[in-house]
This record gives structure tokens, sequence and C-alpha cells, in this order.
């Protein structure tokens, strides 16, 4: 289909003997805003994490654009509280995946480091340490490094755990600009949480399978 | 300066410090990700593994150090590979692999009639057992570790801080994970003549917990866990030799003094 650059088809994943989702099918097409919704152990994060390749399918397919570069944002939960890291080295990572047998990040890195810190408002704490952010500052430092990575398509994993509510609608207001600059989205967000809907499409997950919904759709559906 | 010239004018005084300080160094570098990702218990696990393998070897005569050193790389791939496994607990298994290989140890040593002058070396570290070829090893392994580090560090950074996110952008995290183990391996067979089986693994953790209290940013702890390593190792052996101590507990006893330094002064500045 023209203009997609991820498509899942009959993605069956699971632990052992566990499927956690059953023969997905699912298309994503360019500058696509998807939320993925479901409850609490539904499979929202297995779903991503197949179409990143993290998980391996017990089968199916997951086919992505040629030379797709993803820029993956997971949850907070997954990182030591007292890493010593600064925003600098942990920004700067994400570029890893362009700079091919290069050993040293060059200038144009550290342009587009700066770039993106100017974007997401946050060029002043660069070298400040993670452990010293606040929730929402640490959302931005990983957003930034998942932009390093890429320009096409970014992944999140509930970004809005932890934020308040202020945090949350300037993280969504940044996601919305990048997204009508063309960058493809897909945000895992909490069930049925009216609020994180921001996008075009909604993907919902029940029982490992899943339901693809406009967003208008989906919400007729909810009230 | 007279001492020191009396200390290494002894040739095993001047193999133990090359191997030292090379291991010292080794230890640190690998150190600060496997203490990061708290996979730092394999490095414990390991050197009762090796204790293992030494105590087999030598109970049917054969010299421990090669032998040792396969045991102790097949068992660090099998921890790998197990602790991917979600149903099984890594903690738990590094746990049966050291009382396992304690048991196997003993039983060899008792097999063979009684326990030898070597083999108690291994166990508690002997400056006198260090030969050239540990020389030769240690010296490599530091200078290949030392390249991997300078051309991997951004590599090495990411995989550490978060390995899904290194996963996502192609980093080969499992292959990154196999080369420490492997070298963990060598750092442990080696180390433990120095320091002893149940010692050794202070090499790999102390200088990485030190160094996370005084610098915040992974390049400071990388480069401030290389230098306190080298400097505890130093410190403990002239130590160790001017109050007629054993090695391998005073270097990790200046350890021991240098972390509770470093929480007294990161909870006063």
């Amino acid at each position: 289909m023209k203009n997609e650059i991820l498509k899942l088809e009959k993605l069956t994943l699971g632990f052992g003997d566990n499927i956690v989702i059953k023969s997905a099918d699912l298309s994503i097409k360019q500058s696509d805003f998807v939320c993925v919704v479901g409850a609490n152990g539904s499979g929202k994060s297995t779903l991503i994490k197949g179409a990143l390749g993290l998980i391996k399918p017990m089968s199916g397919r997951v086919f992505l654009k040629d030379d797709l570069k993803i820029g993956y944002l997971p949850q907070e939960t997954n990182f030591e509280v007292n890493f010593p890291a600064t925003v600098r080295e942990i920004v700067m990572s994400g570029v890893l995946n362009k700079m091919g047998r290069r050993v040293f990040y060059n200038s144009d890195d550290y342009k587009l480091m700066t770039e993106k810190l100017k974007l997401l408002k946050i060029v002043g704490i660069q070298k400040k340490t993670f452990s010293e952010l606040s929730g929402g500052q640490k959302q931005k430092v990983l957003l930034a490094r998942a932009l390093m990575a890429t320009s096409e398509l970014l992944i999140l994993d509930e970004p809005s755990n932890n934020l308040d509510y202020k945090s949350r609608q300037e993280f969504y207001e940044i996601l919305l600009k990048l997204n009508h600059e063309g960058l493809t989205i897909i945000m895992i967000t909490h069930d049925l949480d009216v609020e994180d809907l921001i996008g075009n499409k909604v993907v919902a997950i029940q029982k490992g399978e899943i339901k693809e919904f406009t967003t208008v759709k989906y919400l007729e559906k909810f009230k | 300066m007279n001492l020191l010239i009396e200390m290494f004018a002894y040739d095993f005084m001047l193999r133990a410090l090359v191997v030292g300080v090379a291991i010292a160094l080794v230890a640190a570098l690998i150190g600060v990700p496997l203490v990061l990702r708290r996979s730092s218990m394999i490095g414990d696990g390991l050197s009762h593994a090796a204790f293992g393998a030494c105590a087999l070897a030598l109970a049917v005569g054969v010299m421990p150090t090669i032998p040792a050193l396969i045991i102790v790389l097949l068992a660090s791939f099998l921890i790998l590979q197990i602790s991917r496994n979600r149903k099984i607990y890594s903690d738990a298994l590094i746990a049966i692999l050291s009382v396992s290989s304690l048991a196997i140890g003993v039983l060899a040593i008792s097999l063979a009639g009684g326990i030898n002058i070597d083999l108690n070396s291994y166990l508690f570290g002997s400056i006198l057992s260090v030969g050239y070829e540990d020389v030769a090893i240690s010296l490599i392994l530091a200078l290949i570790v030392v390249i991997l580090y300078i051309v991997l560090f951004k590599k090495i950074f990411a995989v550490t801080f978060d390995a899904e996110f290194a996963k996502s952008i192609d980093i080969k995290v499992n292959l990154y994970d196999a080369i420490f183990a492997a070298i963990c391996s060598v750092v442990v067979v080696i180390g433990m003549k120095l320091l002893g089986a149940l010692l050794v693994s202070g090499l790999i953790i102390f200088p990485a917990l030190i160094a996370m209290r005084l610098v915040k940013t992974f390049r400071g702890v990388v480069v401030a866990a290389s230098v306190i390593s080298i400097v505890g190792f130093l410190l403990g052996l002239i130590l160790s030799y001017v109050l007629a101590l054993p090695t391998g507990a005073t270097i990790v006893a200046v350890d021991l003094i240098f972390l509770l330094l470093a929480i007294i002064l990161d909870r006063c500045c």
C-alpha cells in the first residue's frame, strides 16, 4: 500500500506457551498518529516490542519500509534511579544508529542534538544528570534521544506516566507538532483515558485481539 | 622509595604488580556496566566455578589455568543463556552454580587425598602463584579491553543505560553481554591467583560502587573506577608486603575503606 511504513501480518506474540497477541494485522501509514489502548496486561507493550523486533514472533511477520529508522521511548520504569549519566550523554546515544563504523560523534551529530534540545526547550539542562531531573524533564530527554534516532517513526510506551497535567499537555503539544511535520507516531496510552487519544487512529487490544478505529469512531463507541 | 625498590627487586613481586595493575584496570572497566545492570553477582558465581575447575584440574594432575578458563567461560555463557529465560531466577541460578562448584571442588580435593598448597593459593590468593603466562594473558587482555572500550564506548553506554532502546537501534545487546561475560571469566581466572576465589569479585564490584559515589557522569565513573581500582590494588599490595598480610584480603580491605570514605564524602557534600 502507498505510504505504508509498518505492517503487521498475522503476528502472534507471547512468552513460552502463553499467547499475548493473536494473529494481529495492522497497517501504519506515513504521518499516522496511532494510540494503542487496552487494559493493564492486555499486551500493549508486547505488541510494540514485537513491531520493534525486540520480541521474536511466534508466527506472522513484521514488514518495515526499507532503511526505516525507529525512535523508541520505553517506559520510565526501566531506568536505574541513580544512573550516572548526563542529559548530553543520553541524548547523544540516540544517534548511534546513524553512525555506521564511526567511533566518535561529529559536528553534525552535536548540531542535531542542539536542534532537538531546542525543540523540546531543554537546552539548559544538558549538563545535568538524569537523576536530578523532574518526571517531565526525563520524558523530554528520552524523547530527544528517540528523535535523534529517527525523523520517520516514533514509538512511545506510556509516555504520560508520572507526568502532571501541565507536563502532559505540553508533551502532547510537542508530539502533535512533530506529527504535523510528517513524523509517524505510535503511542501506548492508558486504557480509556480520553484526553490521551490525540491521534487519528486508535488500536484497541482486548483478549489478545486487536481492533483498529479512527479516533472519532473509538470515542463514539466509548461514550 | 627504598621500600618500593626492595619490594620490586623480587621477580614474583614484579609479576604480581604487572598482572595486578592489568587485571585491576580490566575488572574496573567491566565492573561499571555489570554493577549498573545489576549483574555484578556473575563475578562471584564465576569465581566459585573457577575454584571448582581448579580443584578438579589439580586433582587429576593438570595445570589448572586453561581448564579453569574453559569451564568458567562455559559457565558464564550458561548463566547468560539461562538468565534470558523468564521462568528461571538468575540470582538463584548463580547461587546454585556457586555452591555446586564449591561442593565439586571440595569433593575433588577429598578424593585426591586432601588439600594441597596449590589449591590453598586458589582459594585465598597468593602472589607467588602468578606465572609468566599470567603476565602475558593479563597484558594482552588489558590491551584488548582498553581498545574495545575506546571503540565501543558509546555503544557500551547505550547498552548499560537502556538495553531495550539499544536493541531498538540495532545494537547487538546479546553480543555485548557475551563479550562482557567472556572478559569477566578471564578476569576471574587470572585475578583469582592474586586475590583468591573468595575475594576476586571485589575487584569487579568495589571500584564501580566507589566511583558512582564520587562522579555523576558515565564517562567520569568509568575513568574514576579505573584509577580507584589500580590505586586500591597498589596500596593493598604495598601494605600487604610491609605488614606481612595476605595480599587479596588487604586489597579488598583497602577497597572497603575507600568505599566507606566515598559514602561519607557523598553524604557530606
